[in-house]
C-alpha cells in the first residue's frame, strides 16, 4: 500500500519535534517542559513509520513516552517545584553555546549539501511487513555479542541502583 | 466514488489493509459507537450486578429495571456546571481527561473482532496496543498534578508507580504468547493481532492451553495484571474512596469527570480484548479443533440467533411480572418494545448472510463480555490491597513467575 500525504506528514511531524523541542527549554514550569518532550518524541515516533521502522517507532513510545517520561514527570512531581521556578533559568554562557549551535549547524548543513555525495551507498527500499523479523534476526544474530553485553551492563546498573538505594540487603 | 466504495466489497483484508479511506472511516465509527454503547451498557451491568451481589435493587427509577439509567447519567453530567479549581493549572488540567480517552479509544485500531473486521492490521499490533494504553498513564499523572491538591497527587503517584510495576509482568506474559506464534514449520512469528489468532488457528489449539499448564499460567498473570492496570478494584488504590475520596479524579467535575470514566471503560474493553485474542483464540468459536463438521458449524452460527431470543423471553418476562398499576404503564410498554427489539435482531441473526458475517464478531464480543463481568465480579468480592502488598504482588510473585514461564515456553518451543 502506498503511503499518501508523505510530505505533509513529514513536515508536520517535523514542526510539531522542532516546535516541541524549543518549548521543553524555554517552558520555566519543569512539568510543562516534561509534557513538551513527550510531545516531541511522539512526533519523532510518527516519522520512525513514515521511515518504514514501525517496530522502531512502537518502542519509542513504549519505552519512552510510556516508561521514562513517566518516571520523569514522577520525580518532577516530587521536587520543591516553587524554588526551581526562582532560579535562573539560563546561564551565562552564550559563547560557548554559540558556537556549539554553528559547529552543529554548519554539520547539518554540510550533510544536507554534500550528503549525496558522501554517502553513495543508497538505502533499499526496506519491506515494511518484515521489519520487526529483520531486527530480530540482526539482534540475536550478527550483533549477538553487542547485545549481550548492553544487556549485561543494564543488569549491572540495576543491581548498583538496588545496593545504593538499601542498607542492608 | 461509488466504485471506490464498492470495490473494498469481497476483498478479504481490512480496510486499513486494503487503503479504502471510506470504509476505514465507516468501521471507525462503527467499532467507537459500539464502544461508547458497550461503556453504557457496562454501567448499567456494573450497578445493577453489584446491587445484586450486595442484595440491593440497585438502580430501578428511571426507565424500566433502571434500562435508561447511563442516559439520564449521560444527561446530568453534560448539563453540569464544569468547575476547574482556582489553583489548577489550566491547560494541562483541560488536557489530562483527553489524553486518557485518546490513548484508550486509539488502541481500538487493531483490534481484530474477525478476521477482516478490523480497521487495520498493524505489522506491530500487539505492541502498538501495549505502548499506546501505557499513554494514559500520562492522562492520570496530569490530572493528578494539574489539579494542584493533596488528594489527587498522591492518587496519580500511586497509579503510576502500580501501572509501571504491573505493566512489566504484563509485558513478558505477553512475550510468552507471541513465542507461541513462532512455533510452526517456517518458525516466523508474529507480532500482528490477527496474525497472533491466525497461528492458534492453525496450531489448532487456543495458547490458553499450549504447553499446559504454561501457556495457563501466563494467562492468570495478564489477568492479574491487566487489572491493575486499569485501575480497578482490588488495585484501586489510585482513587481509593475510604482514603483518597476518588484519587486523581477528585477536582473533575461533570463532563471531564465523565471522559475520565469513559476512557477507564474503554481501557477495561480494551485489555480484555488483548487477552483474548492471545491466548482465547480471538474470534474462534469454542471447541474449532474437535467439534468440526457442518452440523457442529450450523449449531454455533445458531446460538448468537437464540442467545437474542432468549433475552427477549427474558424482557417479556419482566413484563408480565409488572405491576399492573397505571403508573407503571409506560415502563411496560417500554420493556415490551424493548424485548420486541431485541427478539427481531434475534430473527435477523438467524439468516445465513447476516449469520455467517456476524458469527466472528458474535464470539469475540462474548468472549470480552466474560472479563467485563470477570472485572465486576473482582470488585464485589476481593477487599483492596494495601499499597506494600501490591507493590509486593507485583514484583516479587508475578515478575519471578512471568520471566520462568517465558524461559520455559522458549525450552519448550525448541524441544517440541
Amino acid at each position: 500500500m502506498q503511503p499518501v500525504a508523505t510530505t505533509f506528514f513529514f513536515y508536520f511531524l517535523s514542526g510539531i519535534t522542532l516546535i516541541s523541542g524549543v518549548l521543553v527549554i524555554t517552558r520555566k514550569n519543569a512539568v510543562h517542559s516534561a509534557l513538551a518532550l513527550i510531545l516531541g518524541l511522539l512526533a519523532q515516533a510518527g516519522l520512525y513509520l513514515m521511515l518504514y521502522a514501525p517496530f522502531v517507532a512502537g518502542v519509542q513510545i513504549i519505552l519512552y513516552a510510556g516508561g521514562i517520561m513517566v518516571l520523569f514527570l514522577f520525580v518532577i512531581m516530587l521536587v520543591n517545584l516553587e524554588r526551581a521556578q526562582k532560579e535562573e533559568q539560563f546561564n551565562k554562557q552564550w559563547l560557548v553555546g554559540l558556537l556549539a549551535a554553528v559547529a552543529l549547524g554548519g554539520l547539518l548543513m554540510a550533510v544536507y549539501l554534500k550528503g549525496s555525495a558522501l554517502f553513495t551507498e543508497h538505502i533499499a527500499q526496506p519491506v515494511e511487513n518484515s521489519n520487526t523479523q529483520q531486527i530480530g534476526v540482526m539482534l540475536y544474530g550478527n550483533y549477538m555479542f553487542a547485545f549481550e553485553i548492553a544487556s549485561l551492563l543494564l543488569l549491572v546498573a540495576i543491581i548498583g541502583a538496588v545496593v545504593m538505594a538499601k542498607k542492608r540487603i | 466514488m461509488l466504485d471506490y466504495i464498492t470495490s473494498y466489497l469481497g476483498s478479504n483484508t481490512t480496510p486499513g489493509q486494503a487503503g479504502n479511506v471510506v470504509w476505514a472511516l465507516i468501521y471507525i465509527m462503527v467499532v467507537f459507537g459500539g464502544v461508547s454503547v458497550a461503556v453504557m451498557a457496562m454501567n448499567w451491568l456494573e450497578r445493577k450486578a453489584l446491587a445484586h451481589f450486595q442484595i440491593r435493587l440497585g438502580p430501578m427509577r428511571v426507565g424500566p429495571h433502571g434500562l435508561l439509567q447511563p442516559i439520564a447519567d449521560a444527561i446530568k453530567l453534560l448539563t453540569k456546571e464544569d468547575i476547574v479549581p482556582s489553583e489548577a493549572d489550566k491547560f494541562v488540567f483541560w488536557l489530562a481527561p483527553l489524553i486518557i480517552l485518546c490513548a484508550s479509544f486509539t488502541v481500538y485500531i487493531v483490534v481484530p473482532f474477525g478476521p477482516t473486521h478490523a480497521i487495520t492490521d498493524l505489522n506491530i499490533g500487539i505492541l502498538f496496543m501495549l505502548g499506546v494504553s501505557s499513554l494514559s498513564v500520562l492522562g492520570v499523572v496530569m490530572a493528578g498534578w494539574a489539579s494542584n491538591s493533596h488528594y489527587p497527587l498522591i492518587g496519580a503517584l500511586r497509579s503510576s508507580a502500580q501501572m509501571i510495576s504491573y505493566e512489566v509482568a504484563m509485558g513478558l506474559a505477553v512475550v510468552s504468547a507471541i513465542l507461541m506464534t513462532s512455533l510452526n514449520a517456517t518458525g516466523t512469528g508474529t507480532l500482528s493481532m490477527i496474525g497472533i489468532v491466525q497461528a492458534q488457528q492453525a496450531q489448532q489449539t487456543w495458547f490458553i492451553f499450549k504447553f499446559f499448564p504454561l501457556g495457563f499460567i501466563a494467562f492468570g498473570i495478564f489477568a492479574i495484571a491487566m487489572v491493575a492496570e486499569t485501575n480497578r478494584a482490588p488495585f484501586d488504590l489510585p482513587e481509593a474512596e475510604s482514603e483518597l475520596t476518588a484519587g486523581f479524579h477528585t477536582e473533575y467535575s461533570g463532563l471531564r469527570w465523565s471522559l475520565f470514566m469513559l476512557g477507564e471503560y474503554a481501557a477495561m474493553i480494551a485489555v480484555s480484548s488483548i487477552a483474548v485474542t492471545l491466548w482465547l483464540g480471538g474470534w474462534m468459536r469454542p471447541f474449532p479443533n474437535s467439534l468440526t463438521g457442518d452440523t457442529w458449524d450450523l449449531v454455533f452460527s445458531l446460538i448468537p440467533g437464540f442467545l437474542f431470543l432468549g433475552l427477549a423471553l427474558i424482557a417479556f418476562i419482566g413484563v408480565a411480572r409488572m405491576p399492573k398499576h397505571p403508573y407503571f404503564r409506560i415502563q411496560t410498554i417500554g420493556l415490551a418494545g424493548f424485548g420486541a427489539v431485541l427478539g427481531l435482531i434475534g430473527l435477523v441473526l438467524f439468516a445465513p448472510p447476516v449469520r455467517d458475517r456476524i458469527q466472528d464478531i458474535f464470539w469475540f464480543c462474548a468472549k470480552v463480555a466474560v472479563f467485563m463481568y470477570l472485572y465486576i465480579w473482582y470488585r464485589a468480592t476481593f477487599p483492596r490491597y494495601r499499597f506494600d502488598q501490591l507493590m509486593r504482588v507485583g514484583w516479587k510473585v508475578l515478575l519471578p513467575v512471568a520471566i520462568g514461564v517465558l524461559i520455559l515456553t522458549a525450552i519448550m518451543g525448541v524441544l517440541f
